[in-house]
């Protein structure tokens, strides 16, 4: 994000305008009404004075389950399509004060529940490169925008793979940072314990300086720790880096062209100097049974508060208290939601919190303890995002099959550990295949270090 | 039914006196335009995410400490799941397997018997919102400025007997929290409420099936509900009826329960841990140093005038049941002046009847505890009469001022010069025909009244013991 006179912020910002209408994604939800107004307002500050935040003038594009003072903010969802919050969050406030141009709010699964943005009150997302195909999900908005130059930069919601998923669906760099280091205040809540804001952008690069903005200890976050903020070095990172690929991530559901992509990534790695050891983290079994358990239970309580009663979608007949209830969420909540609220209450209710909820919250430590053991190993896990490529819009799958293709994504989800996709590879479809990077908590900068290092290496990453 | 007795254990909610809510920085105060006192947090706004007051949690230890529960330095915020208009994110941050205090004990005196109350646990929580039925219309409107108002929850084991020891308890309990100044204990503004568990059985049988009572607005209530409510459960054991397990509403204005839910439809509040906080953390020091704040409690005052000074069960928990009051007599004692029996007499009579009858505290008087000394200790020496001490202390309340004068200007002391009284009991006697007759026919309760009308004569002066010595003396001889 260089353009120190090469160009001004009103002149990205009408490119970008220009690419919103050219290509009809569906990628936002919402426009902002204001970017022109922004970019000139970050023009002449850079009048003034060059020397500006990195993200002045820049069109970032924000997840429609992020609170935007003002303006519309509806999870995808019938419940809240006419919600407009009265603040904003705190990630919103950081980017309004860098100077950043907020483009407008991406579409996304409903609640960002899904990985296909296809769950939508607002219909689905196309891949920009080839608009039969999803853009992946939950975040299938922001990653379709960036993808497509619709925004520079956006953020997204990651709670089991939501930012890495869509972003290796549509070519470009999906990063869920530790959790903690980004504040969730104002974050429309999923799963609270696994909620992320991440970011997806073109290269590594930009997903430092937008993490950079973004992160920081939030006294409204009781979760939020503090951060340091990312610089990425001069020379490869990945000589002598030490990365494991844990056989569990490798068995036959992962299709043969992730799996080639994969391993082709891994022995460019191994070309750059990077040690490849062999780990295993026999819990990951446990990993998506457990992630439904704890992400719904959390999702039944957390959407619990859209009853009707004080904004939001209200059911129109109604006698009583309890029928308004019913009817509400009857009506406002689609299939998916109203299936892992079902789910969520069905594990928390008496006599079944020991089996499930509880069994759930002591397999995710078994997890940790094995996951922080493979790290003595490695500095870096190397594994697929998703196991199969993009898919189709229209392809049918069940669910149970839909939940466990979350495998690859969910471990750093239930560890809090930082991850990240990065593009790689291509199937046969023509469409892009990302890689995952996962570091141990806290070591955001080894991470993006090693996956800057890696983009470097194979001439990837956009640059404006 | 005598080989019956009623088992009754008590959750009691008060509400804590913070200068701001539980999870957010909303001042926390009663009475404010509805819904004023709200931000994203308390409201429920999506997103928005609660944020722990420490000084909830150290009032929690506070009241911890004093019912010598054991503090745990690392307990949990839970959710409580359920549909209300009231609870504004459908749930309400409680505390379930973790809570900040456990395992304690009250100990109260009931009828000159110690009764040990076990505490089972203590926790925090926010309180809900405030439906407003409108009488003029269908419609119910919500005052959400009680929403985050941080509670706490003192739950006992069924250790309480009758509906005589639940008003002791909870009486003592409200004054325990004045004492330790954490609760405004305020009933007619809801800041304490109580559930009440109550159960019978036969002495020496294992617990019987309890019902729980709710919608109780005060200790009063309480005692009415328990009463009603073992009343009814006797007569199904006497008829042989079988007993439920249910949760009833008390309607206090018609003296009755009714069905609010059966066990079959009991509430499943789906409790876990608070994903949005992590751990209550307070330290070991920060613990004792709470400890070190504790004052002399209510109870413990008690046991010590009865034990020390020898005041009666009932009129040493008149002066604990007001920190004021405690704090005079105490003051009042340690002058060393008098002696405390005889000014507890005074505060339980005189002052507190002016206090009752004006509204007003005795910190807003002008009697200090050292004039209240002084004024019993002169008492005692016999230098003013009883009725002169009330006239003197009637002065000392509204106006203060110094005691030796007072008695000089108004002509209080006591006079034991025979020959003036002997001329006061002549007076009174030719001035009260009647009653000398009375006495004469053998009404001797007639003395009384001369005594008095003597008393009055010489402005409480004259010595009531000569007084009427001197009557007797000249009505027997005459």
């Amino acid at each position: 994000m260089l353009r120190e006179n090469k160009c001004s912020a009103a002149e990205i910002n009408a490119d970008v305008q220009a690419r919103i209408k050219e290509k009809q994604l569906n990628a936002y939800i919402t426009l902002s009404a204001d970017t022109a107004e922004i970019a000139e307002n970050a023009d002449n500050s850079f009048a003034v004075n060059w020397d500006q935040h990195p993200l002045m003038g820049i069109p970032v594009a924000v997840k429609d389950n992020i609170s935007t003072k003002g303006m519309l903010t509806t999870c995808g969802s019938r419940m809240l399509s006419n919600y407009v919050p009265f603040y904003d969050a705190t990630v919103i406030e950081k980017l309004k004060h860098a100077g950043a141009v907020i483009t407008g709010k991406t579409n996304m699964d409903e609640f960002a529940m899904g990985c296909a943005s296809d769950t939508s009150i607002f219909g689905s997302v196309k891949n920009p490169i080839n608009a039969d195909f999803s853009a992946g999900g939950s975040s299938g908005g922001s990653a379709a925008a960036v993808a497509s130059g619709q925004a520079i930069a956006a953020l997204g919601s990651d709670t089991g793979g939501s930012v890495r998923q869509p972003a290796s669906f549509c070519g470009v760099v999906g990063f869920k940072p530790t959790y903690g280091t980004v504040s969730r205040y104002g974050l429309i809540a999923f799963a609270s314990s696994l909620d992320q804001i991440g970011t997806i952008t073109r290269n590594v690069y930009d997903a430092s300086l937008l993490y950079n903005t973004i992160c920081d200890r939030d006294r409204r976050d009781s979760t939020s720790v503090s951060a340091r903020s990312i610089s990425l070095p001069n020379c490869s990172a990945l000589k002598g880096l030490k990365i494991g690929l844990p056989s569990e991530l490798m068995t036959d559901e992962i299709s043969a062209e992730v799996k080639k992509t994969v391993n082709d990534a891994i022995i460019e790695m191994g070309k750059a100097g990077a040690v490849i050891k062999p780990i295993s983290v026999p819990s990951l079994k446990y990993a998506v049974s457990a992630y439904y358990i704890i992400s719904s239970a959390e999702a039944a309580s957390n959407l619990g508060r859209f009853d009707g009663i004080r904004y939001g979608y209200r059911a129109k007949d109604r006698r009583s208290l309890k029928e308004m209830y019913e009817r509400t969420r009857s009506e406002g909540f689609g299939l998916e939601v109203k299936r892992r609220i079902l789910l969520g209450n069905f594990v928390l209710s008496e006599g079944y919190y020991d089996s499930y909820y509880k069994r759930a919250i002591s397999a995710v430590e078994l997890l940790k303890r094995e996951i922080s053991e493979a790290f003595k190993k490695v500095d870096v896990m190397v594994s697929p995002v998703y196991p199969e490529p993009p898919f189709r819009l229209n392809k049918v799958r069940s669910k149970t099959e839909r939940y466990t293709a979350d495998i690859c994504t969910v471990p750093a989800s239930l560890t809090g550990y930082p991850a990240i996709s990065v593009p790689f590879g291509c199937s046969a479809d023509g469409m892009p295949i990302g890689i995952q990077l996962m570091a141990e908590r806290f070591n955001d900068q080894k991470l993006l270090s090693a996956a800057y290092a890696f983009e470097q290496m194979i001439g990837g990453g956009v640059d404006e | 039914m005598n080989d019956f007795e009623t088992v009754i254990g008590l959750e009691v909610h008060a509400e804590l006196n913070t200068r701001t809510k539980i999870y957010c920085s909303c001042k926390n105060e009663f009475g404010a335009r509805p819904n004023t006192n709200i931000c994203p947090v308390c409201i429920g706004a999506p997103g928005a995410l609660p944020v722990l007051n420490k000084s909830v949690a150290e009032y929690a230890v506070k009241m911890g400490h004093a019912l010598n529960c054991r503090i745990n330095p690392v307990s949990q915020a839970a959710r409580k799941n359920y549909f209300y208009p009231d609870l504004p994110k459908s749930y309400q941050i409680s505390q379930g397997d973790l809570p900040i205090c456990g395992n304690g004990f009250l100990d109260i005196m009931v009828d000159g018997n110690v009764r040990r109350i076990e505490i089972t646990r203590i926790h925090i929580e926010e309180d809900a919102g405030k439906l407003i039925h409108d009488i003029n219309d269908t419609r119910t409107l919500i005052d959400y400025n009680r929403c985050g108002v941080p509670l706490i929850e003192i739950v006992t084991e069924p250790d309480i007997r009758s509906s005589r020891e639940a008003s002791v308890f909870l009486s003592t309990i409200r004054n325990i929290l004045k004492y330790l100044d954490i609760s405004d204990c305020k009933m007619q503004e809801g800041s304490i409420r109580c559930d009440v568990n109550v159960s019978v059985r036969r002495k020496g049988e294992p617990l019987g099936i309890r019902c729980e009572m709710k919608n109780i607005n005060s200790f009063s209530a309480a005692v009415r509900a328990i009463e009603y409510e073992s009343e009814r459960q006797f007569s199904m054991l006497e008829n042989g009826t079988p007993i439920t397990q249910e949760t009833r509403r008390w309607d206090d204005h018609a003296g009755i329960s009714t069905v609010m839910r059966t066990k079959e439809n009991a509430q499943d509040y789906r409790y876990f841990p608070e994903p949005d906080l992590g751990y209550i953390r307070i330290s070991e020091e920060r613990i004792r140093e709470l400890k070190a704040e504790i004052p002399e409690l209510p109870n413990e005052k008690q046991i010590r005038y009865m034990n020390d000074h020898g005041l009666s069960e009932q009129d040493s928990f008149i002066i604990v049941s007001d920190t004021d009051k405690a704090m005079f007599f105490d003051k009042c004692c340690e002058t060393g002046k008098c002696s405390p029996y005889e000014a507890a007499k005074f505060m339980v009579g005189e002052i507190t009847k002016y206090m009752n009858d004006t509204g007003t505290s005795i910190s807003e008087t002008l009697l200090t505890p050292e004039l209240l000394a002084e004024l019993v200790s002169v008492t005692e020496e016999k230098i003013i009469s009883s009725s002169g001490a009330k006239t003197l202390l009637n002065l000392l309340i509204e106006n203060g001022g110094n005691i030796s004068q007072l008695i000089k200007e108004n002509g209080l002391a006591q006079n034991s010069d025979s020959d003036f009284i002997e001329k006061i009991a002549h007076e009174v006697i030719d001035n009260n025909t009647k009653s000398v007759s009375d006495y004469k026919n053998g009404k001797t309760n007639a003395l009384g009244y001369l005594v008095g009308q003597g008393m009055k004569l010489s402005k409480g002066s004259a010595s009531p013991q000569m007084l009427r010595d001197a009557l007797i003396k000249i009505l027997t001889e005459e």
